[in-house]
């Protein structure tokens, strides 16, 4: 057996032990994640600086932060979300017992990314701790330092059998893949969310894949167009644009071009100083490979803010390209870097059309102060979330759900939108032996006037109180009895 | 041919016609029509297609209620949904919007060709989309019918109907769609998700597997099997959620037999053959398939058969051991197992030993055994003391798990699961001062003051 199917089947046989159902025992697991943020913050940033030179600061506030909001959450909501939960009932049902009961799916597979990795790899690890599953979590090896502290830092927290960390490349993924889960969640591009769901298709498990796209973020002339750029500009270059809902790409009409070049500018400068490469707040692209990547996407456009670098140290200046044409390079795919590219457009409409050209993006930004605006692209457009006039911030509201749609994903979490994906949501209607005689105008023989009385019961869903309900049920007793003598006798 | 419906459906659906909810709510009325008007010409196509009589009461009133209910809640469905805000978002507007996903693919099953096909239209139609239908071409009256009726009810470009058999639906699963709704077989339910994938397409699929039936030896076993009976012959036993077999103990067994034998009668008289309300095999194949399960075994009830009109008597078998061909895959026909369990935990283990079924029944007057048997196992959905009826209320969500299936529908389910819900944050360009914290240079004193509004933040999120 190779190392992957022994956890796996470790995994497997830990759920079926039955110990990660109660809900004390998740409880316990949450709070023993929470201590490990808590006690192991400055190893998880040391890691982080090493990988994408994230400030300590800046882990806290991008990466565990949010994570422990997240933890405090479910610790306190996981009862509720793991109670039964009533539905409407019909006359047929009114005197049975009718809910939705949550359940857990079994073992989940979390392949993590590598620009968040805490984030996008322990969020849904909370959602799935919460749901009663058990969790193989795969870190991206792309981001070393850091995956080898979760593997070692983990199994030291929570139950170590059944949420194993494997790490390792493409053959190892490949291997896991090749196993047989009961939900796969998975963060990455589109190109590899293809992969994954084609593995789970031959075992017929569910995925939910956080992929990404080229976020368009439209700028009207009449916005504060300061505190516009300046929210873009934090978008956009924080963690060096390595953000699946970052700003791709910005659409605004020309006549504004300058003042937003001269704005974006002025905030690179606020935020990290005339010289980015020596200011600790600026982070680095993850490896050579991309930055290369990066690079080359810069190659057919024209430079108006940054374009510098340094490919001993993976750095990027934080750029700003202008009179973007649609055929450029870095029009062609998602960036995930620190280039702005700025394509010049006439008018809403234009930019509706230039936006629903492409694949649906994850998240949609529009700066204006006008609600028409906001509906219309709203109304004319799709992404997996629509952010006015800022950028990011709904990935931190947990009430909302994150996720894709399209090319940019399926499936969505945060707060109890991961518990609820993590989960089934099994269908439950317990009634009892008794009152047969409502049952007789469904049995054979088959006659019009039995039809006419299924008819009856079944058009007709109520949502009585309990006085309501009790003298309907009255009513149907006397009903039941009547149509067993008279008609079914 | 298929391409050609596909763009159609799609230029239709881009023209953005099908936004506004009073167009939706028109084509659910004419479908309602539709279900009305041509009842008859309906019951006719079954009757040719699996000699079924009851379909009215099967199929179209399941219809009729989805359609009404859809019709009575659109605007509710579709409406933004407001969520909880925290403190960092006190001024902001923020909701859920339903949006349409674009063209969906619905593949229908022949079995209940209308509910299984309709009733994920009806959530499309509602859910905005344009939609392209494929009914089963096994059954062949019902889906040849569809085919002319859908177009004179319905705009014909956005709700297409494509009929044909294996290549006509591998041409259109090679096409890109925003959604695909399948029900039927888990072998194929493999195949259609693995197509799905090379477009990143999201998929339901409704498949089956051997719901078990576990009878409690000390419920009212007279009642339960009359119930049983009822389910598990209905259509001939070609139901997706029909009892597979029976688990219970050794000394009930002949009391269930009896029981059923004695139900059996009352339903289809001494010999179903001649019963109006006793189907038939939809076609040869399943005839065969369905008679090489019972080889080797000597029914106690029923046995009989007639090729020439793939007839199979109301049959049931009892003792049948574990490992027999006729537990090892899901029976779609009219043969009712019944294995011996030492008690309901033996059954639980049984149960567990095997794949996720799409339903699980329980027969038990014992509140708590219930809840433990419930408890200790899982599936698509449970009904305690009845079978099937978990699927007659629509607040229920209707799916499977593992190899039953993924996704769920019937009612709102429906329309959720044919929509994209898009987070909606709006701000404002004000209050700038708030965000100040967040950008560099990230010092000690921002950070802490961030700290305290998470601090804010988690005491304030209910």
């Amino acid at each position: 057996m190779s190392r992957e199917q022994e956890a796996v089947a470790r995994a497997r046989k830990a759920f079926q032990t039955g110990r990660s159902k109660p809900i004390e025992y998740r409880i316990q697991q949450l709070k023993n994640l929470q201590r490990m943020f808590t006690e192991r913050q400055k190893v998880i940033s040391d890691a982080m600086k090493k990988d994408l030179n994230k400030s300590e600061v800046g882990t806290q506030l991008y990466e565990t932060m949010g994570l422990e909001g997240e933890i405090n959450l479910a610790l306190k909501k996981v009862k509720e979300w793991a109670a039964p939960r009533p539905v409407e009932k019909n006359l047929l049902t009114l005197s049975d017992t009718v809910y939705i009961q949550p359940e857990p799916l079994g073992v989940v597979l979390i392949i993590g990314a590598w620009n968040y990795p805490w984030a996008v790899t322990i969020q849904p690890l909370i959602g799935a701790i919460a749901a009663g599953n058990a969790a193989v979590v795969k870190p991206s090896e792309v981001c070393v330092h850091t995956a080898k502290v979760m593997e070692s830092l983990l199994p030291l927290y929570i139950d170590k059998e059944l949420y194993p960390v494997v790490t390792g490349g493409i053959p190892e993924t490949q291997e896991l893949l090749r196993q047989r889960f009961d939900h796969i969640f998975y963060t990455g591009n589109s190109a590899v969310g293809k992969v994954i769901m084609e593995a789970a298709a031959k075992h017929l498990t569910p995925v939910t894949l956080e992929l990404g796209g080229k976020s368009p973020c439209y700028i009207d002339k009449n916005c504060d167009i300061s505190i516009a750029c300046r929210r873009v500009a934090w978008g956009k270059y924080t963690n060096c644009g390595q953000t699946c809902i970052a700003p791709d790409y910005i659409l605004c009409d020309p006549s504004i071009q300058d003042r937003v070049i001269a704005e974006v500018k002025k905030s690179i400068q606020d935020f990290y100083t005339d010289n980015p490469k020596t200011c600790p707040d600026y982070g680095r692209i993850i490896n050579q490979r991309h930055f290369k990547r990066i690079m080359a996407l810069m190659e057919d456009s024209t430079i108006a803010v940054g374009g510098d670098n340094d490919e001993s140290d993976c750095y990027i200046a934080p750029t700003v390209l202008r009179d973007v044409k649609p055929e450029a390079k870095v029009m062609q795919e998602e960036i995930f870097g620190p280039l702005l590219p700025i394509i010049p457009i006439s008018s809403l409409d234009e930019a509706i059309k230039f936006i629903n050209k492409g694949e649906k993006p994850l998240a949609l930004y529009v700066f204006t102060p006008d609600d028409k605006i906001i509906n219309k692209m709203k109304n004319e457009t799709s992404s997996g979330g629509l952010l006015a006039n800022d950028c990011l911030v709904h990935y931190s509201v947990s009430s909302l759900p994150f996720g894709g749609v399209g090319n940019s994903g399926m499936g969505c979490y945060h707060g109890r939108f991961s518990f609820d994906q993590l989960s089934h949501l099994r269908s439950c209607l317990i009634k009892q032996l008794k009152m047969e005689g409502v049952n007789n105008m469904r049995y054979p023989p088959h006659t019009p006037k039995k039809l006419g009385w299924a008819r009856f019961f079944i058009l007709n869903s109520v949502d009585l109180g309990w006085a309501g309900r009790m003298a309907l049920l009255a009513v149907l007793a006397v009903v039941a009895a009547v149509v067993i003598q008279n008609y079914l006798l | 041919m298929e391409r050609q419906a596909v763009n159609r459906a799609k230029e239709a659906f881009l023209s953005g016609r099908t936004r506004p909810l009073e167009f939706r709510l028109q084509q659910l009325h004419a479908l309602q029509r539709m279900i009305t008007e041509k009842e008859t010409e309906i019951c006719t196509s079954l009757k040719q297609d699996i000699n079924r009589y009851d379909t009215p009461l099967l199929e179209l009133i399941g219809i009729e209620n989805e359609i009404s209910l859809a019709i009575e809640k659109l605007t509710q469905w579709a409406a933004p949904r407001q969520v909880d805000r925290n403190i960092l978002t006190v001024s902001d507007e923020v909701y859920v919007q339903p949006e349409p996903l674009g063209v969906v693919l619905i593949i229908g099953a022949w079995n209940y060709p209308w509910a299984v096909t309709l009733q994920p239209l009806v959530g499309a139609i509602a859910a905005g989309n344009a939609a392209v239908v494929k009914p089963s071409e096994l059954s062949e009256y019902s889906s040849l019918l569809l085919r002319a009726l859908l177009p004179r009810y319905l705009d014909k470009d956005l709700y297409p109907v494509v009929t044909g058999g294996v290549s006509e639906t591998q041409e259109l699963l090679r096409l890109r769609f925003d959604h695909i709704f399948y029900t039927g077989s888990s072998t194929v339910g493999k195949v259609v998700m693995e197509a799905a994938a090379r477009h990143l397409t999201p998929v339901t699929l409704e498949l089956g597997g051997k719901s078990p039936c576990y009878i409690d030896k000390n419920c009212d076993i007279r009642i339960a099997c009359r119930r049983i009976t009822w389910g598990k012959f209905v259509n001939c036993g070609q139901t997706c959620i029909a009892p597979d077999y029976i688990l219970c103990e050794p000394c009930i067994q002949g009391r269930v037999v009896e029981c059923i034998r004695q139900t059996l009668l009352e339903f289809y008289g001494a010999d179903p053959k001649c019963s109006p309300d006793y189907g038939r095999i939809i076609n040869q194949r399943h005839f065969s398939r369905i008679m090489s399960l019972m080889e080797g075994y000597t029914p106690v009830i029923g046995g009989q058969t007639d090729a020439s009109q793939r007839y199979i008597a109301p049959t049931v078998l009892k003792d049948v051991p574990p490992h027999s061909r006729l537990m090892q895959e899901e029976i779609f026909g009219p043969l009712l197992p019944i294995v011996a369990v030492s008690d309901m935990d033996d059954a639980i283990r049984f149960v567990n030993e095997r794949e996720k079924p799409l339903a699980l029944y329980i027969f038990c007057s014992d509140k708590k055994a219930t809840k433990k048997m419930i408890e200790e196992t899982t599936s698509g959905g449970v009904t305690v003391n009845d079978v099937m009826m978990h699927y007659t209320l629509s607040s229920l969500p209707f799916g499977g798990v593992g190899q039953s299936g993924m996704g769920c529908y019937h009612g709102k389910h429906t329309f959720d699961q044919l929509s994209h819900q898009r987070a909606c944050l709006i701000r404002s360009l004000g209050m700038e001062s708030v965000n100040l914290s967040r950008y560099p240079p990230q010092d000690l004193f921002y950070f802490l003051s961030l700290s305290n509004i998470q601090l804010f933040r988690d005491i304030f999120t209910t």
